[in-house]
Order: structure tokens, then sequence, then C-alpha cells
């Protein structure tokens, strides 16, 4: 019992030490280019909504904000494909991620990572090893909302 | 001049994602599902469509934009189906974007191949 | 009161041939120059890394083979392991061999402990000659324990870079070279440490523990050393050990360094440096190996650390042990010789290449 309690104190005086010891990079660079990146890709985002619009005016708002989503989604996993996204992401961190970009980069990058180990268990099965949770907490999520909403 | 609320608004909340990176050491998966659960919850709220309204692209790009229409599509749901609206309205509203995700991603892996990084 | 961790080998086994296989980043690094052969593509011409890896493998234990001035038929065992489950890579390169296998798994510290190994059985005069090896490949660990390569996420400043790379060496009763005069077996060390992207500070106990276990078995302190050298503790749990030592009482000098900490240059972008088996067997069979034959190093302490742990076992939330074993590398400088004559018999070495590279499979071929 006593050496267990003396390891625990290690450990915690240890885990403190290292803590400490941990080279603290700025944080500014990389939040403002998040920002930058996150903001554009916003902005593109806009572009290919108000176009949208422009071309189809009788079109659903609904449905445009669909279609610049899907759109997004396609030039996100295609420069995932050419391999340019990740250098995105290096640069950008949090930018990239967060937009649904980063949805569907997460998403094609394990499908072509384990493109290796066949059409069904590699690419089918390992698609959601990081989307996956989004979809399920997501999903369950709106549904407990919907079932809220239907007391209310 | 909306496309700098757009820019300001959607970079601050990308910004918010790589404060949780700096300051948690989180993996992008869990980013990505607290920021939907996020926009779940201003959704139920009612929060998310007045801000939606002035920062358009700059919320609805973000994944939070994806939880809110997975919470709207429950709600209009329930409103017009009842329990069943529950089950079914969310995913209707975002299959959009998930079938896009998982035909491009297929698409994508069948053509190219996942390079080293230098 | 302790027990006795080390081996002081009475016959001292002979490393009488090396060969490092790298990839083109880290060609590009500090040990570039030193390394036997750098890949153009890691790929290495194969249609997964993983296969790549194996073929590394391959050539790495062929290349040392061949350095060694032998043929494949007087090999009686070889040891070896990596990072992937099962080491696949290292079994699978061994079913192209004609000598009996022991794989082993101790992660970044596998080189450390099958040389270990091999000379406890040469010492104990079992076998007469042992081949050890062990690989890693970035794109194979970074698959298998982090994130797909395509993934557009950033890397926390702790983190280490996996190194493309294999290293061998074969290890006799007989011959010219640097001896393993002792070897020390280490416990496993766990302080508590749980961030998979903090790999030296995991693994610096584990090196602090078997170092203090090797100096007061050997009664040896630092300054016995021409060079002390850690295998992947990188930048940060490099500069924890040397604290953690000099809370023991055991201050260590200039002769200190850490494989994976000089492995690349400042501007290749890997943070806290270099990690994985393929580092430390790399640099050992590189530019240890050639420090030592000329004689610029007479007594090498090289210890590489090994996280055990498994994406199972941290995403069920376990902490991450190490564990560290090392060896007594000692050369004099006699094997001068040695080295002039390998380099003015080229012919004959030629001649021989092709006999080992015949006995061995058709696949073989192609390398190089």
């Amino acid at each position: 019992m006593d050496k267990m309690m003396e390891e625990k104190k290690r450990n915690e005086a240890y885990a403190k030490y290292v803590q400490a010891k941990i080279p603290k990079t700025k944080a500014w660079p990389s939040l403002f280019n998040s920002f930058l990146v996150g903001g554009i890709i916003c902005c593109i985002g806009q572009g290919i909504n108000d176009l949208i619009l422009l071309w189809f005016p009788n079109m659903a708002e609904q449905s445009a904000w669909a279609y610049t989503l899907i759109v997004l989604i396609f030039i996100a996993s295609f420069l995932t494909g050419i391999g340019v996204y990740d250098k995105i992401g290096k640069f950008a961190g949090g930018g990239s991620i967060v937009p649904i970009t980063g949805f569907s980069n997460s998403i094609t990058s394990p499908a072509l990572e384990f493109k290796h180990e066949g059409v069904i268990y590699g690419i089918c099965v390992k698609m959601f090893t990081i989307a996956g949770p989004v979809i399920v907490v997501g999903v369950v999520a709106s549904f407990l909302v919907g079932v809220v909403y239907l007391f209310i | 001049m909306y496309y700098l609320w757009v820019f300001l608004i959607g970079g601050f909340i990308c910004m918010l994602g790589q404060v949780l990176i700096i300051y948690t050491n989180i993996t992008s998966a869990r980013i990505l599902v607290t920021f939907v659960i996020i926009g779940v919850l201003l959704q139920a709220f009612g929060i998310f469509d007045p801000i939606s309204e002035f920062a358009r692209a700059g919320i609805n790009v973000p994944i939070i934009g994806f939880g809110a229409s997975l919470a709207k599509g429950a709600i209009s749901g329930v409103q017009s189906k009842g329990l069943l609206g529950a089950f079914t309205g969310g995913l209707e509203a975002t299959a959009g974007g998930i079938v896009a995700a998982i035909f491009f991603a297929f698409v994508f892996s069948l053509i190219f191949k996942s390079k080293t990084k230098s | 009161m302790y027990t006795n961790q080390t081996v002081i080998f009475k016959n001292k086994p002979v490393i009488i041939g090396s060969y490092s296989i790298v990839g083109p980043k880290e060609g590009k690094g500090n040990f570039g120059p030193y390394f036997n052969y750098v890949m153009k593509d890691d790929s290495f011409g194969e249609k997964s890394y993983e296969k790549a890896e194996m073929k590394m493998l391959k050539t790495a234990i062929v290349g040392a083979i061949e350095d060694a001035k032998l043929q494949a038929s007087d090999v009686n065992l070889l040891l070896a392991g990596d990072l992937l489950n099962q080491i696949i890579s290292s079994s699978y390169a061994a079913r192209d061999f004609d000598f009996a296998f022991l794989g082993l798994f101790g992660a970044c510290s596998t080189m450390a402990e099958s040389m270990a190994i091999a000379a406890s059985i040469i010492d104990g005069r079992e076998f007469d000659t042992i081949v050890c090896s062990t690989g890693s490949h970035f794109s194979t660990a970074e698959r298998q324990f982090r994130f797909p390569l395509e993934l557009g996420n950033q890397r926390p400043p702790t983190s280490q870079w996996t190194v493309t790379g294999a290293g061998a060496c074969v290890i006799s009763s007989k011959g010219k070279g640097p001896k393993i005069t002792m070897a020390t077996f280490g416990k496993v060390i766990d302080y508590g440490i749980n961030d998979v992207n903090d790999m030296g500070a995991a693994m610096a106990p584990a090196a602090m523990d078997t170092m203090l276990a090797h100096f007061r078995d050997t009664k040896t302190t630092p300054d016995d050393y021409d060079l002390i050298v850690t295998g992947d503790l990188g930048k940060l749990g490099s500069e924890i050990l040397i604290d953690l030592m000099e809370d023991k009482g055991i201050k260590l000098g200039l002769n200190y360094n850490d494989c994976g900490q000089m492995y690349f240059t400042r501007n290749q972008n890997t943070l806290s440096g270099g990690s994985g088996c393929g580092c430390s067997a790399t640099v050992l069979n590189s530019f240890i190996m050639k420090k030592l034959r000329t004689g610029e190093y007479k007594k090498v302490l090289f210890m590489p650390t090994g996280a055990l742990m498994s994406t199972t076992a941290s995403q069920q939330g376990e902490t991450i042990p190490g564990v560290c074993h090392a060896i007594v590398l000692e050369c004099d400088e006699s094997v001068k010789e040695v080295k002039t004559s390998t380099t003015s018999n080229k012919n004959v070495k030629n001649v021989k290449k092709k006999t080992v590279r015949q006995s061995i499979s058709k696949k073989n071929q192609e390398i190089l």
C-alpha cells in the first residue's frame, strides 16, 4: 500500500515536472493562421453560394446551401486525393479542420490510406474511422433535440 | 460588405478550434464532434438562425452548420410528422453533405494514392 | 538490495558486419553520408509501405551478411523485430532466408535487445554467427499509431518523426571488429505518462533506471565512455534524462547524446527529433560502427529505449511503460587494418555478393 502511494506521488511530481519542461510554442502565429485560412474557406463558401443564386435565382435558399456544401466537400476531397490538403492543414490547424472541408478530408484520408487492404475491408470499412463519431454524435444529439421538441 | 462578416465570424470559429488544439491537445475527430454538438445546441435554443442571418457562410461552412441542420431537420420533422420526424428529419436535412462526402471519398480513394509527408 | 541486471561477456562477441538503409528524408539528415544506402523513394518500388518495410529489412540483412564477407549458410540465427502488429516486417523478411528466426518486440529498443541476446548466446558458445536486425517506416507507423497520411492535422511540439530505415549487424564468436563486452537488460518502468505524443517523457525514466543499473553493476561512470547514446528520447526526452540522472547524483557530460535528437537537421521540421526502431538501428550500424572501426571511439554505451504501448492500451486509458536495454561496444585499434583490406579487396567482395544473393531469393536480386 505504501509503495503504491509512493509511486503515485512520484508520478504526480514527474508529470508536473514534464509539463513545465515541454517547450512552449508561441500560440499567436498558429491562431492567426487558423483565423486566416478558416475565414478564407468560409468566404469561398459564400462566393460559391452567391454564384449558385446568381445562376439559379429561383432556387430555394436551403438547396443553395446544400449545393454549396457539396461543392466544398468535392474540392476538399479532391485536394486530399492529390495530397494538398494535409499541407494546408499543417499550416492552418483548426482553420482547415473546423470547416465542412475538414469533415470531407477526414473521410477521404482514411479511405485513401487503407486502399491497399482492398475496396471492402480497406476503403469502405475504414472510411469512417475519424468522421464516424461526428455523424453518430450529431444524429444522436439531433434526435434527442427532436424528441424534446415533441413534448414542448 | 457582408464578406467581411463571413470572414471574421468564420475565422473566429476556426480559431476557437485552434485554441482547443493548442491548449487541450485534442485530435481532429474530437474537435469535429465538439463543434457538431455546439451546432445542435445553437439550433435547439434557436440562436443559430439569427446568427446565420448576417454571418451566412461564416457559420454555415464550419461544421457547426452541419450540426445545426441536423437539429433543424429533426425539429421540423417532429413538427410535421411527430415522433417519426425525430428519426428521419436530421439525416434527411443533411443527406446531401453526407452522400457527397462518402461518394467523393470513395471515387478519389480509387483514383489516388496516399503520399508520405515530408 | 538489488539483483544483477548486467551480463559481462567472457568471450566478447564481435560485430563483424553492419548495414544501414534509410529513406530519402533521413538521407538528407545529419547522418546522411554515413548510411550504406539511401532510397530514392520510400515506397522502395513496392505496392504498400508495409511491403517496403519488409524489403528494407531484407536489404539490411543481406547487406550485413555481405559486409561480414559471409554466406547465408554461415548464419545460425536471425534475431529481428519491428513496430508493426505481430512484427510482420521481420517475420515476413525472415521467410526468404534459410536460417532460424527469433522474433523480438522491444519497440524502439529492439536493436540493443537483439544484440544483447545474440551476444549472450554467442558468449555461451552455442552458436557462431547471429544476425540482428530491426527497422521502422514513417508511413506504416503513422497509420498504425496515429492518423492517415493525408489528414490535415498539426503535430504537437513534443511529437517525434518515425525514421524510415533499417539496420542490421552480424555478430560472431570470432573475427575482427567492435566487441560487445557487456549488456544490461532493463526493467519495464512506468512513470504514468499517457500522452502518446510525448514518448520522450514516457521513456526517459526507463533510460535512467537502466543507466543506473548499468553503472552500479559494472562499477563504471559516465567518464569511462567515449559516447553514451540513447535511442529516440528526442530533444525533450534527453533533457529530461539529464535532469533525472542529475537528481540521482550522476552528471551526464558532453559525451552523452541521443540518436533521435541528432538525426535530423533543424529545418527538417521534425519537432522533437527522430524515433522508431530504425532511428537507433541506422545510427548504430552506420555512424557509430564506423567511428568504432576507425578507433575514434573506443568504448560506447548504446542504450535505445522503447515505449511498449499499443493503440488499444492507450485508448483504454493505460499509461505508457518504457523499457531500455544497454550494450557496451568496445574496439581496439587493430580493426583499422581490416577496414583498409575491405577497400582493397573490392573484387573479392563483389564475387561474394553474388553468391549470397543467389542463395537467398530471386526477389533480393533486384535490390541495389
